[in-house]
């Protein structure tokens, strides 16, 4: 059946079973492809996307039940200001290796630093934990947030 | 890159021939340089320059994170002398005529392009300055360059490689032994951190990896194969996976008996993946009996202490008189140390699209290895080899599995069968129940110090995989392993058992396993005779700089100042807090010398904490780019450590139990210590930086664990539980 789906702020069409995970609504029907599959049960965090701002488990959330929610994934994610600052200070650190997690971790870090913008160690432990970077590139994306939050990183 | 069929084909270095500059080389020692301006043979190929200046640089090798595609074309621009700014990298496509062996193995990338991409980079630049000495009428002697610009100081005039590079590309080549490289003060490239190339499209989220290849009429397949490895396929209702919706066509897979090769399975083609995958859960498949379906880990655990009690398979080493020494030890120890089977675990599950078209094949594969991929799928579905075509496609986290190519093999038969482009996806389970998983082994050690607190003889019953004499694959451990050669009366038994779990390289093959074993002991005869472990190692490495011979030479000197340099940083001989340890281990691998620190607490109810790593390092006297090679550190190290406390992968019934990370996990961020990395710069050639490191955090942290609570991690994953004092 057809959905209507407000993905970075425009209303796209897809056609697809109501069972059929976000992430792959994404993915394969509008050619999203920022969001990534890692395990498919909400435990890595690698399709995290923002639904009406709140990081989601997109390979775990049912299209038929987002109706008119806002979708922002790593595509968007830039246009707000918190989002740019954190993509900027991904950057500035060169925080990937492989790189394939990052959408995800940018995303949750994003959705964090809405929520508290100096977050303290424990915060940032508690919002990144459901985010795996296989390359464990853990001590820059601590780094990164507390840049991207303003903070002073320790050398 | 997200539209695969944009790559750059392989040809299309011919087309640019025109366009600018293309330089092409003879590999050194590979091809005469008379062939060097031929248009075919055995040719290099790495940098054209553009009449506005930009220079195109590019990576031979595959990109899965190690940071190559910034690290190879960094050697060429600095020697090229331009900056880094005017580059452009591109990744290559393989072609082994061209670019010679294209993988991402064994750390192996700076050792064998350090010296050769450099001399790539100044013979290009010394065909430029010639046609400008040429077109000046001066000699190229007075010739300067600087940021992509020659210079002649006398005239003063200037020209720009890009107005240069479409004469240039017609001078003779010069010969790559013997051209002039920089001396190292004039680096301004090398030595400098600088990010990776595709930082921006990373964060930016751009389709760079294997799993967003999209090629036009493409279909996504899934493929299931026996949980037992190697099982073939005795039935499934393929009718009830061709009824779900979006399915096109569902089959089975004869395959064969190679577990690296293209094994039995069923495939659902559909215009979806996740219809692929619904498809899937209805085809119910039954599979045949299997001769290894009654294997597990109990049983090789098992079957390992009997091989243990039991005369030796074959003595690898003996030196000395080790029963001799044993006897008239002043202490001895005995212990046996265990490790389970790991496994990788890439982020990016292992994925591959391909098009089978008209007896030709082109390939899009997140693979560390496509040689070998391309003669599988040439012999498995008898193509020639050069009717392949494969692009090398970042992939999400290497660790060695994608240096195999299963999934390339697949990819390619269901394209055939299905008469169309089509991506393969595994899913998570399929992932991690059908890997080249590290080798579990079995050590079965005896040791035994003397009144001075020396090492008086060593022996080790190694119990590992294989069969016939041969190892399974990364099942082995060299005779030269330390510390053969340290210890006077050594030796090294080794014995073997049957084994259908397929085992593969894992980050550090051997190493990863070795070390924990070696340096635990090592920690165990250090305590055994009183000793501080840091004293007694450097007692045991010696005063020798080196022992032995390449290549098998082990620098005991290099590694003994880094062990130095790791006490140091980490105040080794501190008072610690009860429950606190330190621990310290070093290792050789990868050309690379490694000592660690590990700081642990661990509490009443067992939990540890790692509190801090330190990592003191030489692998030679330039960190290429100190940006990647802190990346590559920091991650080698939380690796091991993740592995080492959660990892296991168990057999049951001839099957892998664990399946996702719910049941295998991998380190979170909560659990990540800070890492402080120092690097000594010994007066020796760089090495690489993708593995060394990770294996002496295994035994630096049950060192600590031992210096914290007293008890002795022998056996690998970690049991809290035997940690608890409250």
């Amino acid at each position: 059946m057809a959905f209507k789906l407000n993905v970075n702020g425009k209303v796209l069409s897809a056609d697809v079973d109501g069972d059929t995970p976000l992430l792959w609504v994404l993915r394969d029907t509008l050619g999203i492809l920022g969001p990534k599959y890692g395990c498919g049960v909400a435990q890595c965090g690698a399709c995290t996307v923002h639904v009406d701002g709140a990081p989601m488990r997109s390979c775990a959330v049912p299209v038929e039940g987002l109706g008119q929610s806002k979708i922002v994934t790593i595509e968007g994610v830039g246009a707000s200001a918190v989002g740019k600052k954190v993509q900027a200070a991904w950057s500035e650190l060169d925080v990937a290796q492989c790189g394939y997690c990052q959408a995800g971790q940018i995303m949750s870090a994003t959705a964090l630093l809405a929520e508290k913008p100096t977050p303290t160690d424990a915060d940032i432990d508690e919002a990144m934990a459901g985010n795996i970077c296989r390359c464990a590139t853990y001590t820059r994306i601590r780094a990164a947030i507390k840049l991207a939050s303003g903070q002073k990183t320790e050398a | 890159m997200a539209d695969g069929s944009q790559l750059p084909s392989a040809n299309r270095r011919d087309v640019l021939a025109g366009a600018g500059l293309v330089l092409s080389f003879a590999v050194v020692g590979k091809a005469g340089a008379a062939e060097a301006g031929g248009a075919a043979g055995k040719l290099n190929a790495y940098v054209r320059v553009a009449p506005d200046n930009s220079v195109t640089i590019v990576s031979k090798n595959p990109e899965v994170g190690q940071g190559i595609k910034t690290m190879l074309p960094m050697l060429i621009a600095e020697e090229l002398d331009v900056d880094w700014a005017q580059v452009r990298t591109e990744q290559a496509m393989n072609d082994f005529a061209t670019y010679g062996r294209q993988f991402a193995g064994g750390s192996m990338a700076t050792p064998l392009h350090w010296d050769e991409l450099r001399r790539v980079g100044a013979a290009a630049r010394m065909m430029l300055v010639a046609t400008a000495a040429q077109g000046w009428g001066v000699p190229a002697t007075e010739c300067t360059t600087a940021s992509g610009v020659v210079h002649h100081a006398g005239s003063k005039r200037k020209a720009t490689y890009g107005s240069l590079a479409t004469k240039a590309a017609s001078v003779p080549v010069p010969d790559l032994k013997t051209v002039p490289v920089k001396d190292p003060k004039d680096y301004k490239i090398i030595g400098k951190p600088l990010r990776q190339v595709d930082t921006d499209a990373i964060v930016t989220g751009k389709p760079l990896f294997g799993i967003d290849v999209v090629v036009p009429g493409m279909l996504y397949a899934t493929y299931e194969k026996a949980p037992v490895f190697g099982a073939k396929v005795a039935g499934a209702d393929l009718a009830a996976a061709k009824g779900v919706k979006g399915v096109r066509d569902a089959f089975v897979v004869e395959g064969g008996a190679a577990l690296d090769g293209l094994l039995p399975g069923v495939a659902v083609v559909a215009d979806s993946w996740w219809a692929a995958r619904k498809g899937r859960d209805k085809l119910n498949t039954r599979w045949a009996e299997h001769p290894t379906s009654a294997q597990s880990s109990t049983g090789f655990a098992a079957k390992a202490v009997e091989l243990s009690k039991a005369a030796p398979g074959k003595t690898e080493r003996n030196d000395g008189d080790v029963d001799a020494a044993l006897k008239g030890a002043v202490k001895t120890v005995e212990a046996a140390y265990a490790y389970p089977f790991i496994s990788h675990a890439n982020l990016e599950p292992q994925n591959c699209t391909a098009h089978f078209k008209d007896g030709k094949v082109e390939i899009w594969a997140p693979t560390q290895n496509p040689e070998p991929g391309r003669q599988l799928v040439a012999k498995t579905l008898g193509i020639a080899p050069d009717d392949i075509t494969i692009h090398m496609i970042r992939g999400g986290g290497g660790f060695g599995r994608r240096l195999m190519n299963d999934y390339m093999v697949e990819a390619v038969w269901i394209s055939k069968h299905a008469g169309a482009p089509v991506k393969l996806l595994w899913t998570r389970e399929d992932d991690m129940r059908h890997d080249f998983y590290r080798p579990a082994g079995w050590h079965f050690l005896k040791g035994g110090v003397d009144a001075s607190g020396a090492v008086v003889g060593w022996h080790d019953h190694f119990v590992t995989l294989g069969e016939n004499g041969t190892a399974a694959r990364s099942a082995g451990m060299s005779p030269t392993e330390f510390p053969a050669r340290f210890v006077s009366n050594y030796r090294y038994d080794l014995s073997m058992m049957p084994c259908g779990v397929p085992t593969g390289p894992l980050r550090a093959p051997g190493s990863n396993a070795i070390a924990f074993v070696v340096q635990s002991f090592i920690d165990e005869l250090a305590h055994a005779a009183g000793a501080d472990p840091v004293a007694f190692r450097l007692k045991l490495l010696g005063d020798k700089p080196m022992v032995g011979e390449a290549p098998s030479g082990y620098a005991a000197g290099r590694m003994a100042a880094v062990v130095k340099l790791a006490a140091e940083k980490s105040g080794w001989g501190r008072t610690m807090p009860k429950g606190s340890g330190l621990g310290i281990a070093f290792h050789y691998s990868h050309l690379g010398y490694f000592a660690e620190v590990a700081e642990v607490a661990v509490a009443p109810d067992g939990a540890i904490k790692l509190v801090k790593v330190w990592v003191a390092a030489d692998v030679g006297r330039h960190i290429i780019n100190p940006f990647g090679a802190l990346n590559q550190v920091e991650g080698s190290v939380l690796d091991g450590l993740s592995g080492a406390l959660h990892q296991a992968i168990t057999i049951e019934n001839g099957a892998a139990v664990e399946s996702n990370f719910t049941d295998y996990p991998l380190m979170r961020i909560n659990e990540a210590p800070p890492i402080e990395t120092h690097f000594i710069k010994s007066d020796n050639s760089p090495t690489g930086l993708g593995e060394p490191a990770l294996p002496p955090i295994v035994p630096a942290l049950c060192n600590a664990i031992f210096a914290a609570t007293g008890k002795r991690i022998r056996q690998l994953p970690i049991d809290t539980a035997m940690l608890k004092s409250g």
